[in-house]
């Protein structure tokens, strides 16, 4: 099936549903636990901890904020972000994990999958903030509690304005392979970042590998994080950007930076970023205040106004200027696609691109 | 005379040879395990059964062999460019009268102080073949649409190596000619040699086994550094042999092709040091003892200035324009736009200092691991230098060849070998930055302990062996008679490590966590997300304390001495 339009409620209740929710569902469906407000009481014992570490794939300055937000709420808990592509972070965790480190206490993926993974090594503590049970699509919440989708994002393309006339620029995934665009691409890497990983899967689904193979022929230049190619192209470094995060390209352009949006004809790459608990946490107080503080409307609000992601709470609008996602045709999410197919696209893609 | 050491007969009993043993057992321990399990993964499948397999896939997927052809072109490349930048400066510093020789000096070091790693990004806020300021430069000059330089390429990368690999050669070369002493030049010279008959027949042979060594050392340097390769490679769509090492920790990490893939680097290695012998072997030129007239310095006459400009001009592209690139990367709100005082602004250095958590945590850590490495370290190197020099225990080769032998391991590989080796029982060791101390122990050991034997090789052992005679134990004439003329070597080493540890990444990459995460490699990370201007000022930050350290260590009165050292061994 090719990308179709999709409208907002489609997106909560349609695919996603079936991507995340009868993937993530376990055979035996255990309970999910009740339930939990901020409480005072959870303030003291977070505060009793006085430290968070939280592992997340989020472009640095927008997780930063997003601490210090946090660190503002509660005075007295600090938060140490360890921040590196999701495709790395769940290298690392297996790696840490492995060796009986447990310096994680919770962790925000940008590939969906990873939850997969983790849900069924049993790492994950089941943690259901009241916001997420209340305002939450079932389509974006574990049916056990381990995990809630925070928030919600796009690769997309993008120009640089000063050097891209917009009735030049393209339109389309399959524009990119027009031979005017050779050497003038940045794009980000699938085996170091999650985000460019589901992305990849979608495409490849949608579009063929015979797709990839062509875009690897257009000397396009390669780095690692999908927070990268956003940057690479307002420097003027390259003209396109064949992916990366599109939240990226709506916060330069909000600061004044050459760079614009392009939601391609065939569907836009959709990603989801849930965030869960380890049921190791050294701080596991910490941990369920952020998490419960994380899915709360006014945070959810915060940062979709500030780092221009979407949050699927229900209960959240979007900021007035910015395009509603509903309004961008989208390319369907598929965690447990991409949990079959990673070794595959990783394979492949470094056959093509050679690195 | 008189002796001083009258207490002497209280400590007859010499501890030295249990101290030494146990100098040697933790040396085993330290570089035999890593390289032990490296060899049992590299010989044997996931079930440990043992195969030859990963070297058929190494040696039969083109995606292993280019990168170690790319990694032999860049290593014999880079190596060539550091001999012949390197020697003319080298000379041009020890034997003439060029105006600004120490500052010269002082910018090597500068150089050599620079991570590669910081080099390379620096040199992609100058060169990208796009947004680079020197090609903006260029285009705004000449109008021309193609860039003037493209980093992103093996010439790019190449030229980066080279930047930061010359130091090595440059401090062998000019050491040799600072301690050639110049009755040989004045006797050609006395004998009708004209000066460049004396260059040719004296001073040039015996640079020559310096000029090797470099050669060697530089090629080794290349062949084994992660940091650039990484920054400049990737974006240039090849590998080296380093990067596809790292890439073979993605998820699921295949170790066993990683450790297979050590192994042509590490016998490489190898043969060229054994080459570097058979070479020099008999040429040994017996060149110090007893006092030697300084060197005459060779008058420059006309030309003194035209040498300052080549050595400010080759200067340029390890040290000026990087650190200019960073500074008005620090200062700018877009990492490659021209800083003006408009549009100046501290923004990034308050993100890096307030509000990007990992800063302090970094920050400790690295200064943590930079003092204690360098510490332990140069005591390590020392002891083993004496006892290979002065052959206190029967297996001091084999001490001499354990310290050495690091050098042939790429600091990833030794990354994944002790990764191997204390994340079991008995040593757990992972997520502490023990793991990190005895794996910048381990990189620099090989150049402390070179160091530190040439400084040995300078004192005779009569001296020594005039106290032992006088009464005093081996301990004791250790620390009264060599410890004081040792004191600007070992200055020099600590220093010497302690850079080593800024600099190091490739190790690094492999073993930190979220906890020990040290300065190099936070950069990498912010480095991947294309936060440059956040590098910037962390780089910065780094090269002030390393300036701040090596200054202060130099100050430091040790062994009842208050002399300044430099980072060379005379």
């Amino acid at each position: 099936m090719k990308g179709r339009k999709l409208s907002r409620r489609d997106i909560l209740q349609g695919s996603a549903a079936l991507a995340v929710g009868t993937v993530f569902a376990s055979p035996v469906r255990a309970q999910a636990p009740e339930p939990v407000a901020i409480t005072s009481a959870l303030v003291e014992a977070a505060k009793k901890e006085g430290k968070l570490i939280f592992y997340s794939s989020m472009d640095l300055p927008v997780g930063e904020k997003l601490g210090k937000a946090f660190e503002a709420a509660f005075p007295g808990v600090s938060i140490q972000i360890e921040r590196s592509g999701s495709e790395r972070l769940f290298q690392r965790i297996d790696q840490e994990f492995a060796s009986n480190i447990r310096a994680a206490d919770i962790v925000n993926s940008s590939d969906a999958s990873h939850f997969i993974s983790w849900k069924k090594n049993g790492w994950l503590m089941p943690f259901v903030p009241e916001d997420v049970a209340k305002h939450f699509p079932d389509s974006y919440r574990d049916p056990d509690g381990m995990f809630a989708t925070s928030r919600l994002w796009l690769s997309s393309i993008a120009y640089n304005t000063n050097l891209v006339k917009p009735e030049d620029a393209p339109k389309s995934f399959a524009d990119l392979l027009d031979q005017k665009w050779a050497g003038k691409m940045v794009k980000g890497h699938p085996a170091y970042s999650g985000t460019i990983m589901t992305a990849t899967f979608q495409l490849v689904r949608e579009l063929g590998w015979e797709y990839m193979e062509k875009l690897a022929k257009q000397r396009v230049m390669q780095v690692q994080s999908s927070t990268d190619p956003p940057k690479k192209l307002s420097l003027g470094e390259r003209a396109v950007m064949a992916d990366g995060n599109e939240y990226g390209i709506v916060l330069l352009k909000e600061a004044g930076q050459p760079v614009e949006p392009v939601y391609p004809t065939e569907g836009t790459p959709t990603i989801s970023g849930p965030t869960g608990i380890f049921k190791t946490a050294q701080h596991p107080n910490a941990a369920k205040l952020f998490q419960a503080w994380l899915h709360t409307r006014e945070t959810q609000q915060f940062f979709s106004d500030f780092t221009a992601q979407y949050s699927v709470h229900a209960q959240v609008q979007s900021k007035p200027g910015r395009r509603k996602i509903s309004d961008i045709k989208l390319m369907k999410e598929d965690a447990e696609g991409v949990e079959k197919m990673t070794e595959e696209i990783k394979t492949r893609y470094a056959r093509l691109f050679r690195v | 005379m008189t002796i001083t050491t009258t207490d002497a007969p209280k400590s007859r009993i010499d501890l030295t040879r249990p101290v030494l043993w146990l100098f040697a057992a933790f040396m085993i321990v330290l570089i035999v395990l890593p390289l032990s399990w490296l060899m049992v993964y590299a010989f044997t499948d996931k079930a440990r059964h043992p195969t030859l397999q990963n070297f058929v896939t190494l040696f039969t997927d083109p995606s292993f062999l280019d990168p170690l052809l790319t990694t032999a072109i860049i290593a014999t490349t880079s190596a060539v460019i550091c001999c012949i930048v390197a020697a003319p400066i080298g000379w041009l510093v020890s034997r003439t009268d060029m105006p600004g020789r120490q500052i010269i000096r002082a910018l090597v070091t500068a150089s050599f102080v620079t991570p590669p790693f910081l080099g390379a990004v620096a040199w992609e806020l100058l060169a990208a073949p796009n947004s680079g300021m020197l090609n903006q430069l260029y285009r705004y000059l000449t109008g021309a649409e193609d860039p003037l330089f493209d980093i992103y390429s093996l010439t790019g990368l190449i030229f980066v190596i080279s930047c930061y690999t010359f130091p090595f050669v440059f401090v062998l070369v000019a050491n040799a000619l600072d301690n050639m002493p110049g009755e040989l030049e004045d006797a050609s010279a006395i004998l009708g040699g004209k000066a460049w008959t004396t260059a040719r027949r004296v001073t040039i042979p015996l640079a020559l086994p310096a000029l090797v060594a470099g050669a060697l050392i530089a090629f080794l340097q290349a062949m084994t550094l992660f940091g650039s390769p990484a920054i400049l490679a990737l974006p240039a769509g090849f590998h080296t042999m380093t990067t596809k090492i790292w890439s073979l920790f993605q998820y699921p990490p295949k170790l066993e092709l990683a450790a297979a893939a050590a192994v042509p680097l590490l016998l490489l290695t190898i043969l060229l040091l054994q080459g570097q012998k058979f070479l020099l072997g008999r040429r040994g030129f017996s060149v110090v003892g007893g006092k030697y007239g300084a060197p005459r310095p060779v008058e420059m006459k006309g030309w003194r200035w035209a040498a300052l400009a080549f050595c400010l001009f080759v200067l340029l592209n390890p040290v000026f324009l990087p650190y200019f690139a960073l500074l008005n990367a620090a200062f700018s709100p877009n990492a490659t736009t021209l800083v003006t005082p408009s549009t100046a602004t501290l923004h990034n250095i308050v993100f890096v200092f307030t509000e990007l958590s990992s800063t302090q945590l970094a920050l400790k850590n690295t200064v943590i691991l930079g003092a204690s490495t360098a510490t332990i370290g140069t005591i390590l190197a020392l002891v083993v230098a004496y006892v290979t020099t002065r052959r206190v225990i029967a297996s001091h080769r084999l001490l001499g060849f354990l310290a050495t032998a690091p050098v042939a391991v790429p600091g990833i590989v030794l990354g994944v070998g002790l990764f191997l080796s204390y994340t079991r029982p008995p040593f757990v060791l992972y997520g502490t930055l023990w793991i990190l101390l005895l794996a910048f122990l381990t990189i620099n050991l090989p150049s402390a302990y070179q160091q530190l034997q040439a400084a040995f090789a300078t004192i005779h052992p009569e001296l020594e062996d005039a106290s032992r005679i006088l009464g005093a134990t081996r301990l004791q004439s250790l620390r009264q008679i060599t410890a004081p003329l040792l004191r600007t070597g070992v200055i020099a080493t600590w220093c010497f490590i302690f850079i080593g540890v800024m600099r190091e990444l490739s190790a690094a990459i492999v073993l930190f966590t979220s906890q020990t995460k040290v300065l190099s490699v936070l950069i990498y990370d912010l480095n991947e997300s294309g936060d440059l201007a956040a590098i910037s000022v962390l780089g910065i930050a780094m090269l002030v304390i390393t300036f701040a350290v090596v200054l202060a260590v130099n100050r430091i009165p040790m062994f009842g001495g208050g002399a300044g050292a430099r980072l060379r061994n005379s």
